[in-house]
């Protein structure tokens, strides 16, 4: 009886060593696997580029972590970018100095609040499922950045501007100390704060969220103007990589998020996730499309591996929940 | 061994689950063409016996089943459907969507070629309904159709399959007084046709106007078989309760205080009307009655969960609004729910976590919570009440039912309650934890809390509450004294929904109390 508690521990320990760390030897096993493939696939400059391009997308897989978690999801990410970049770029144009700069990521972060603001109050008060509200928002928010730029892309000329997304400081690029910053905060939010253990305990289980006193609607529209926000950040982080803001930007972009996210072992039932770990599966396709790319694997073939490997990931988080 | 006039016989079946005997050497036979109720409390094994009939559960080795003087081991329920033994469930879930006559045929529709037969199945579907007397149309979708209707087709369903035994399972739970007419209308017509019937129930009314003969389980064990024109309702009592009394748990006493929480007619139309109680310092309230007659949403009222939709609340004679259960937190009311998975636990996270949710704000230095502070506090309550998990961090998920019951305990005494409300507080946990978790209450009444206890288990509540309110279909049928609680009395009031008021009364006034409960 007692070895066989000891044996069933050992498996229980084993099992949640693996959920907890598995993507992260993935990882490890991708990123050396294709450093002896591919010669400077492991140089500083290299491992810069990447992190640079997982930024922007990285920042919004957050966001959605934190929908997931609640069981939910942000379907509205790729559009927000778009909206938020056309927003920044118009207000920075021309401007010279840092005033305007300050106030175009602000107004990029204002408008991706306000989608999420939108998103939040008709899931928790309208009892919409996530998954349409943010659908909705996902085709509003494309349709106003068309309007507000006439269809057309707009120039982000402010040196001031353009210089957080082009410039770096001591060699580490601009967008990825940003991306850094907002991975620490959001993850001291989710872990160690009261807002992110009434994330989880809505994702896992709302009744007894509720019965423990949580405000289940107030945490989720916060949840979704978070969201929305870091949406919005991502958008001027573009636009400011980019020198200009454009209606097509984030195209698609949602999906990378919610791959990240899930690829990091956020369990789309909810209650489960860490900001840590999306940015695991953040880093896994940032490695994977970098190597693919350098290895001239045919961009065609690169999207097949893609959903393989989200389609491997839910498999995984499916069977786990199985077992247990 | 078997009888020519029996349907059904079983013989000494038993059937164990981890720590708990659930049936022990059960004997039942079932005279053919007969309505054969069958009663005991819940948890008496009912369910268990009626799962094993229907291939859901297999017996422990030793018993035997004869099924029209057949060997009968169902593995699954199409053996038993196979066979000729149909189910109608508590709870019919058609498929709301489909017509009535899809569900009907649901699972064997009807086909020409490889399309479905949809004309013949209606026809097939009328002709049935209208042989027993069923008025529905059969094009209906089920989304259209009253909960009493679903029944009878459910019923009708089972006729179909040429069922030789039916078990329709407490029929009239969700059913107005009329549509029980009709239910028992086409029960007497299916008997007719040489069907025999299994017919679980509560009520002592139903029993006596339909049944041929009663039998009787409780914890587990046959009692008996009576025919229902031999025995009194008294006797009939008698058998469901007579358990020895000092089975009971013996409490000391706890000197009882002021008046805590006061109910003045608390309503939420449909559910509950005009509830009145108060609730003293030190004292534990026992609110018993059936299952569906209020009484978890009468206390889901008090929390705030469901709120009531008038009434009043007073705490401390003051009166108070509680609309949320946050409004109640704050007045310091815990609540351990009736269904620990449904709305207790948080399965996925860890015991601590479980334990600490409802108020976060003590483990919080400057602004971030500290999981060793958390973990400490959860630690000195793992002790306390002697929860057995392997560490605090562990996923409740893998504890036993009794200690992730003291583990929700917990989590409502971290908040220090002043009243402390406990629906079915030691449902599905075995009886070294039970005995523990009784232990608790009567220490917490000690402390001057006061305790609210919902339970369905007779004896729980007779051994710990200081005063019973009994409730029947919403209402509040009185409050009694422990020294004047019997399980008798109480199982008459709550019975109160189909027996008339007279009846009630004349009760009252019946000698019938069993020495030893006070």
């Amino acid at each position: 009886m007692d070895s066989l508690a000891s044996n069933k521990f050992n498996k229980a320990n084993y099992t949640e060593f693996l959920n907890k760390y598995g993507m992260l030897i993935i990882l490890v096993l991708l990123f050396i696997s294709l450093s002896f493939k591919i010669e400077g696939f492991a140089s500083i400059r290299n491992v810069l580029s990447i992190l640079e391009q997982v930024s922007m997308f990285g920042i919004i897989a957050i966001g959605v972590t934190f929908a997931i978690v609640t069981g939910g999801i942000d379907l509205s990410g790729g559009s927000v970018v778009a909206l938020a970049s056309v927003v920044g770029a118009t207000l920075v144009t021309g401007s010279e100095g840092y005033g305007m700069t300050i106030v175009a990521f602000g107004a990029a972060l204002f408008v991706g609040s306000i989608c999420g603001l939108i998103n939040g109050t008709i899931t928790a008060y309208g009892r919409i499922p996530p998954f349409i509200a943010t659908l909705g928002m996902m085709t509003m928010a494309r349709g106003m950045a068309q309007l507000f730029s006439d269809g057309r892309p707009v120039d982000a000329s402010s040196d001031a501007f353009t210089s957080i997304g082009d410039g770096s400081v001591f060699g580490i690029p601009g967008l990825v100390i940003i991306y850094v910053l907002v991975a620490v905060v959001c993850h001291v939010m989710m872990s160690r704060m009261k807002f992110g253990r009434h994330v989880f305990a809505i994702g896992g289980n709302v009744k007894t969220a509720r019965i423990c006193g949580v405000n289940v609607e107030v945490t989720l529209v916060k949840v979704y103007v978070l969201a929305g926000a870091l949406a919005g950040l991502a958008g001027a982080m573009l636009a400011s990589r980019a020198y200009a803001g454009n209606p097509t930007f984030g195209n698609m972009w949602e999906l990378d998020a919610i791959a990240a996210a899930v690829i990091g072992g956020t369990s789309l039932a909810g209650g489960v996730g860490s900001v840590a770990m999306c940015i695991v599966g953040a880093l896994i396709i940032g490695v994977m499309n970098k190597g693919l790319n350098m290895l001239g694997v045919d961009p065609y073939w690169q999207q097949i591996i893609k959903g393989m490997i989200i389609i491997s990931a839910v498999l995984l988080d499916a069977q786990k929940r199985k077992k247990a | 061994m078997t009888n020519s006039d029996s349907i059904l016989e079983m013989i000494n079946v038993s059937k164990t689950f981890p720590g708990v005997k659930a049936l022990d050497k059960v004997n039942l036979t079932i005279r053919k063409g007969s309505i054969h109720a069958l009663m005991g409390e819940n948890g008496a094994g009912k369910s268990t016996l009626m799962k094993i009939l229907y291939g859901l559960y297999s017996p422990d080795e030793g018993g035997e089943i004869f099924f029209d003087g057949k060997p009968f081991t169902p593995k699954a329920p199409i053996d038993a459907i196979r066979t000729g033994l149909a189910m109608v469930p508590q709870e019919i879930s058609p498929s709301a969507n489909l017509s009535v006559a899809a569900n009907f045929f649901l699972g064997r529709e009807l086909r020409r070629g490889f399309l479905m037969d949809h004309q013949a199945m209606n026809q097939e579907t009328a002709k049935v309904l209208e042989e027993l007397g069923i008025p529905m149309k059969v094009e209906t979708l089920m989304q259209d159709v009253s909960v009493a209707k679903a029944q009878l087709l459910a019923i009708a369903t089972a006729v179909s399959y040429d069922a030789k035994l039916i078990i329709m399972d407490e029929p009239t739970t969700a059913l107005t007084e009329s549509e029980v007419r009709h239910l028992y209308q086409i029960v007497r017509k299916v008997q007719q046709r040489g069907i025999s019937i299994i017919y679980i129930s509560h009520k002592l009314g139903e029993v006596f106007e339909l049944a041929d003969e009663v039998s009787v389980i409780r914890d587990g064990e046959y009692i008996g078989t009576k025919k229902t024109s031999e025995i009194t309702k008294e006797a009939l009592i008698n058998m469901m309760v007579g358990r020895e009394m000092d089975e009971m748990f013996v409490r000391e006493k706890v000197e009882i205080g002021d008046s805590l929480l006061k109910v003045n007619n608390l309503s939420l139309p449909g559910k509950f009307e005009d509830i009145s109680f108060d609730v003293k310092k030190g004292e534990v309230f026992g609110i018993a009655g059936l299952v569906g007659a209020g009484r978890s949403e009468v206390v889901e009222a008090i929390f705030g969960y469901k709120p009531a939709q008038s009434g009043d609340i007073y705490i401390h004679g003051k009166r108070i609004e509680i609309y949320k259960p946050m409004d109640a937190i704050k007045q310091r009311i815990g609540f351990v729910t009736e269904d620990r998975k449904l709305t207790g636990l948080m399965l996925n996270m860890s015991v601590t976590d479980n334990m600490v949710m409802p108020e976060l704000t003590p483990y919080v230095k400057s602004g971030l919570i500290s999981d060793e502070l958390a973990s400490n506090v959860a630690k000195t309550m793992k002790q306390q009440l002697r929860i057995k998990t392997p560490t605090v961090g562990t996923i409740i998920d893998n504890l036993s039912g009794g200690n992730q019951q003291k583990v929700l305990i917990a989590r409502w005494l971290l908040l220090e309650p002043e009243i402390l409300i406990l629906d079915e507080p030691t449902k599905g946990i075995d009886v070294g934890a039970k005995a523990e978790i009784y232990k608790l209450i009567v220490e917490l009444a000690k402390l001057g809390k006061a305790i609210i206890i919902v339970s369905s288990e007779m004896l729980e509540l007779l051994s710990l509450s200081d005063r019973i309110m009994v409730m029947a279909e919403g209402k509040e049928m009185g409050v009694v004294d422990r020294a004047e609680a019997t399980q008798e009395l109480i199982l008459e009031m709550a019975a109160g929904g189909d027996v008339p008021t007279e009846h009630a009364i004349e009760i009252d006034t019946t000698e019938l109390s069993i020495e030893g409960v006070a």
